[in-house]
């Protein structure tokens, strides 16, 4: 079995039949064993509802998706045996304490603590000492570790993270993402969304997604390598005006801010004009971001 | 099975540190069996009586003595003449009055038909009802002590409900009720807010990718309010015999089992509830306007169901707690065996299945 | 008298028991600027914000907003600010029209205010066709312009935007700061909370907080010169990795 997770064909509507809401249309995606796949795109485009498809909670109106071979309709049983899922809202009994969740969701999955501590334990040990403490009156960071560990605690073969980094602050994200890449070396196929263009280079994979189409999927360096226009960075006292200014030149096909600079992308072969002598320009690789503008614009 | 333990196990917990709600559920049934035992009771006590005795003589006095002694009347004036009846009445001291005629022990003896006019108060009916009918049975009672063996002539209408509980205990139409309220509301009521809850919170999400059957989660979550109601069924039906007097006449194991069944017919209606359910709010609102409302108005033990008209007589059929009502009146209070209350058990039973299997079908294995 | 003030905090403190929310933080924001209010999960941010906005009581200190004592004045205060939060922003299931006109109304401006000044507002945001369509069905760019737009609508001193572009995709982030370099122009002062660290760079000015203490404010090109970083990023993380504490 080499692919971990196939996805064909899907898509899912919801609302009623004159107002349909499209949350996913014709999705297709395959994703290898052990591979850390990341489905990246803004809230509304449909990762929560291809999740809930893939971890059998919700059915697709068209199309099929296997995990680890199991067809997610017909084999739901068998699905929910071998799956690691964290919602994306925080999902563990508030009221009992961070040894008895674990040890709950380790049992209803055949499972035991002991058997599988390998697999947590270096997550788990951040967050042993408050054990006797209620999952309730866990800081944010170390619910999110709990949460993990308890959808880590049967040993899945693929784990599914939805939106673990939401709302979650830059140190907590990278820490969070060491854990990922340690859990990866153990073998775990690892599905994760997040609405964070960032965090693309952290996955081996990226699919963008964007109003439930996936605009683009692949390794984080090959689609930046298909952004094939010159892209610059300029500043100069007055941004806004500067951003008005590279709107109306002749050549730049779209220009917005980012960070401190404007990002413009040339037609190829034609070179920024001369911008003032309080302008620095600088061509500079693009980022997913970029790339996810660049995408959208297209599928507009 | 250890999978369903240990969802058992986390359903206790959820419960014992819930402490506020724990002491409401197992708090509730006292503190109603208190109010509608005694608060609320149509009960008469030592309602104030006056006597306007114009016979004087051997039966007058002792049946005058016989009636203060009662535990419902108090003797408060020894009128003189019929003037001071109104007067009397109007000083507010007394609710009765009895006016014994002359020639009372002798027409009594002779002619087997005395005479005896009680007036009173009607501003509240019921009250004035019960306590001609409690005097009436303290004459009839009187009339059989002094002619034992002589069939009494003196006939006293009474209430259907006399024939079982000849001293019109209120109680005795409470604690009935109260249990299937208590049993209603804990069963139902917490069984179905109590899934919802998890379907809110989200943690239902994982506990359906997870490989538990939806069917063992729902079972597990019924299980300690089971507990907790046997609990409370012995806690009121302790609180019934010794603090309120009413005595278990029929078989304890039998009432047991029967609220038992009752139970799970709650539990059942409960799970078909949270099934159908999204919020706690609709949850809530399903089981009080759906359950509770129906079971107050229609088991019987609020309103007489004898006197509503027909179409809601026909509704009164689907509530269960009718039926359970019922069992429970049948079984402690007259003292019945299975035979008489086999009819009304089938039909608790037959309840009880038909919510399951709905509650089975309508349990959605995915999200919505 | 140099530069308005817009907000003004000095030694402002919030204690929760032992635990010190916020920990003696004195800064100051100036009238239209826009100020970009960092920090790790739990450093204390919401609840400074909290304090600023009227709706909780400092144990020491003293502050201002729009000119105004947050002890005194709190009610006050609450008529000359906006806010707007990711979380709850506007009814769902009421219309475009009826949100606007609500929150029109509870700052107790005129219909014939709250009409012009619909149509104004509906034309800049290109939402004329969706008047009539209820909140709840506009995609979630559109309904966080929206919120925003309903924050300024009673023209406050200052608004409050707590992670307003969470989950929002990039371009209608872009046009979403683009909404606040207009209000900014227009004089109000913005007070901004948010993750992405390269909307950081978009702001006058930022502070980082750390455990309850204000642990750097400046300009962003100062601050990235200060940590000797190429990006707003690094200088957070430098900052936020020695936090002792993690909240939420």
């Amino acid at each position: 079995m080499n692919n971990s997770v196939i996805v064909q064909g899907v898509s899912k509507q919801y609302g009623s039949k004159k107002q349909p809401v499209v949350a996913l249309s014709d999705i297709s995606l395959d994703i290898a064993t052990g591979e850390l796949f990341g489905l990246i795109g803004p809230d509304g485009a449909g990762k929560t509802s291809l999740f809930r498809i893939l971890t059998t909670l919700l059915l697709a109106d068209k199309g099929s998706a296997t995990v680890a071979g199991y067809d997610v309709v017909k084999e739901y049983k068998a699905v929910r045996k071998i799956v690691g899922y964290m919602p994306g809202k925080f999902s563990l009994y508030q009221d009992l304490t961070v040894e008895e969740n674990l040890h709950f969701f380790a049992t209803i999955f055949h499972a035991s603590v002991a058997d599988n501590y390998h697999l947590i334990k270096d997550i788990y040990e951040q967050i042993a000492p408050f054990k006797d403490r209620r999952a309730g009156k866990l800081s944010g960071g170390m619910k999110q570790k709990l949460a993990l560990c308890c959808a880590l605690i049967h040993e899945p073969k693929v784990l599914f993270l939805d939106e673990p980094t939401t709302g979650v602050d830059a140190v907590s994200r990278n820490e969070f993402w060491d854990m990922l890449q340690l859990l990866k070396k153990k073998g775990i196929t690892i599905i994760v969304s997040t609405p964070y263009m960032d965090e693309a280079s952290r996955c081996d994979r990226v699919a963008l997604i964007q109003n439930g189409r996936i605009l683009q999927v692949n390794t984080p360096e090959a689609i930046i390598s298909g952004f094939t226009q010159p892209l610059y960075a300029v500043k100069a006292p007055g941004m806004l005006s500067l951003l008005k200014q590279l709107h109306n030149t002749p050549g730049v096909l779209a220009a917005y801010p980012f960070g401190e600079y404007h990002h413009a992308v040339m037609q190829p072969g034609v070179s920024l004009p001369f911008l003032g002598k309080d302008a620095e320009v600088k061509a500079v690789t693009p980022n997913i971001e970029d790339c996810f503008i660049q995408l959208m614009q297209h599928h507009a | 099975m250890k999978q369903f333990l240990s969802f058992v196990k986390k359903e206790f917990l959820h419960i014992l540190r819930d402490k506020r709600t724990l002491f409401i559920l197992l708090g509730m049934p006292i503190v109603q069996i208190i109010i509608f035992g005694f608060a609320l009771t149509n009960e008469v006590k030592n309602e104030g009586i006056a006597v306007l005795d114009l016979a004087k003589d051997q039966s007058s006095g002792e049946l005058i003595r016989q009636m203060d002694a009662s535990r419902y009347f108090e003797l408060r004036a020894y009128l003189q003449n019929e003037q001071q009846i109104e007067k009397t009445f109007l000083k507010g001291q007394i609710k009765l009055a009895v006016v014994i005629p002359p020639g009372f022990d002798h027409q009594l003896r002779h002619t087997n038909k005395a005479q005896l006019q009680l007036i009173a108060d009607a501003s509240d009916p019921n009250l004035a009802n019960t306590m001609v009918n409690y005097a009436g049975s303290i004459v009839q009672q009187f009339q059989s002590t002094i002619f034992p063996q002589q069939q009494a002539a003196y006939q006293i209408q009474t209430e259907l409900r006399m024939l079982y509980n000849p001293q019109l205990k209120g109680a005795y139409n409470f604690v009935p009720g109260v249990m299937a309220m208590v049993l209603l509301l804990v069963c139902t009521m917490m069984t179905a807010i109590t899934i919802v809850k998890e379907k809110e919170s989200g943690t239902m999400e994982i506990m359906l990718v997870s490989p538990l059957v939806p069917f063992s989660i729902t079972l597990a979550k019924a299980v300690p309010y089971l507990l907790l109601s046997i609990v409370n069924i012995i806690s009121i039906l302790l609180l019934s015999v010794y603090v309120l007097d009413v005595p278990i006449r029929g078989s304890v194991l039998l009432l047991i089992g029967m609220s038992i069944l009752f139970t799970m017919v709650s539990l059942s209606l409960g799970l078909l509830i949270s099934a159908r359910s999204s919020s706690q709010q609709t949850a809530m609102f399903i089981s009080l306007v759906g359950m509770f409302l129906p079971t107050v108005m229609f088991s019987g033990f609020m309103f007489p169901i004898e006197n509503m008209p027909k179409p809601l007589q026909v509704i009164s059929n689907i509530v269960p707690a009718k039926w359970y009502y019922i069992i429970v009146k049948s079984v402690m209070i007259k003292g019945v065996g299975f035979n008489a209350i086999w009819k009304e058990a089938l039909i608790l039973a037959g309840m009880c299945t038909f919510f399951l299997a709905m509650a089975i079908r309508n349990f959605k294995i995915r999200l919505a | 008298m140099p530069k308005e003030k817009a907000i003004t905090a000095e030694m402002l403190t919030k204690r929760f028991g032992d635990f010190i929310a916020v920990n003696a933080i004195s800064f100051e924001v100036d009238k239209g600027e826009i100020f970009g209010f960092l920090g790790a999960n739990g450093a204390g941010k919401t609840t400074a914000m909290r304090m600023f906005c009227g709706l909780s009581l400092p144990s020491s200190g003293k502050a201002t907003v729009a000119g105004l004592d947050i002890y005194k004045d709190n009610e006050a205060i609450k008529q000359r600010i906006g806010y707007m939060s990711q979380k709850f922003s506007l009814y769902e299931d009421l219309t475009v029209k009826e949100n606007i006109r609500f929150y029109g109304g509870i700052y107790g401006k005129s219909d014939t205010y709250i009409k012009k000044e619909t149509e104004i507002l509906l034309h800049q945001l290109e939402l004329e066709a969706q008047a009539n369509t209820l909140v709840g069905a506009l995609p979630l760019g559109w309904k966080q312009k929206l919120a925003f737009s309903v924050a300024i609508f009673h023209q406050p001193d200052i608004v409050f935007l707590d992670e307003p572009t969470g989950g929002v995709d990039p371009v209608t982030r872009r046009e979403f700061w683009n909404m606040i370099y207009e209000a900014a122009a227009k004089g109000i002062t913005v007070f901004v909370t948010t993750h992405y660290l390269d909307e950081a760079e978009y702001c006058d000015r930022v502070s980082i907080m750390v455990d309850g203490v204000i642990a750097a404010l400046d300009t962003p090109a100062a601050l990235k010169k200060q940590y000797h970083a190429s990006g707003m990023d690094e200088v957070f993380q430098q900052l936020a990795r020695g936090a002792k504490r993690q909240d939420n």
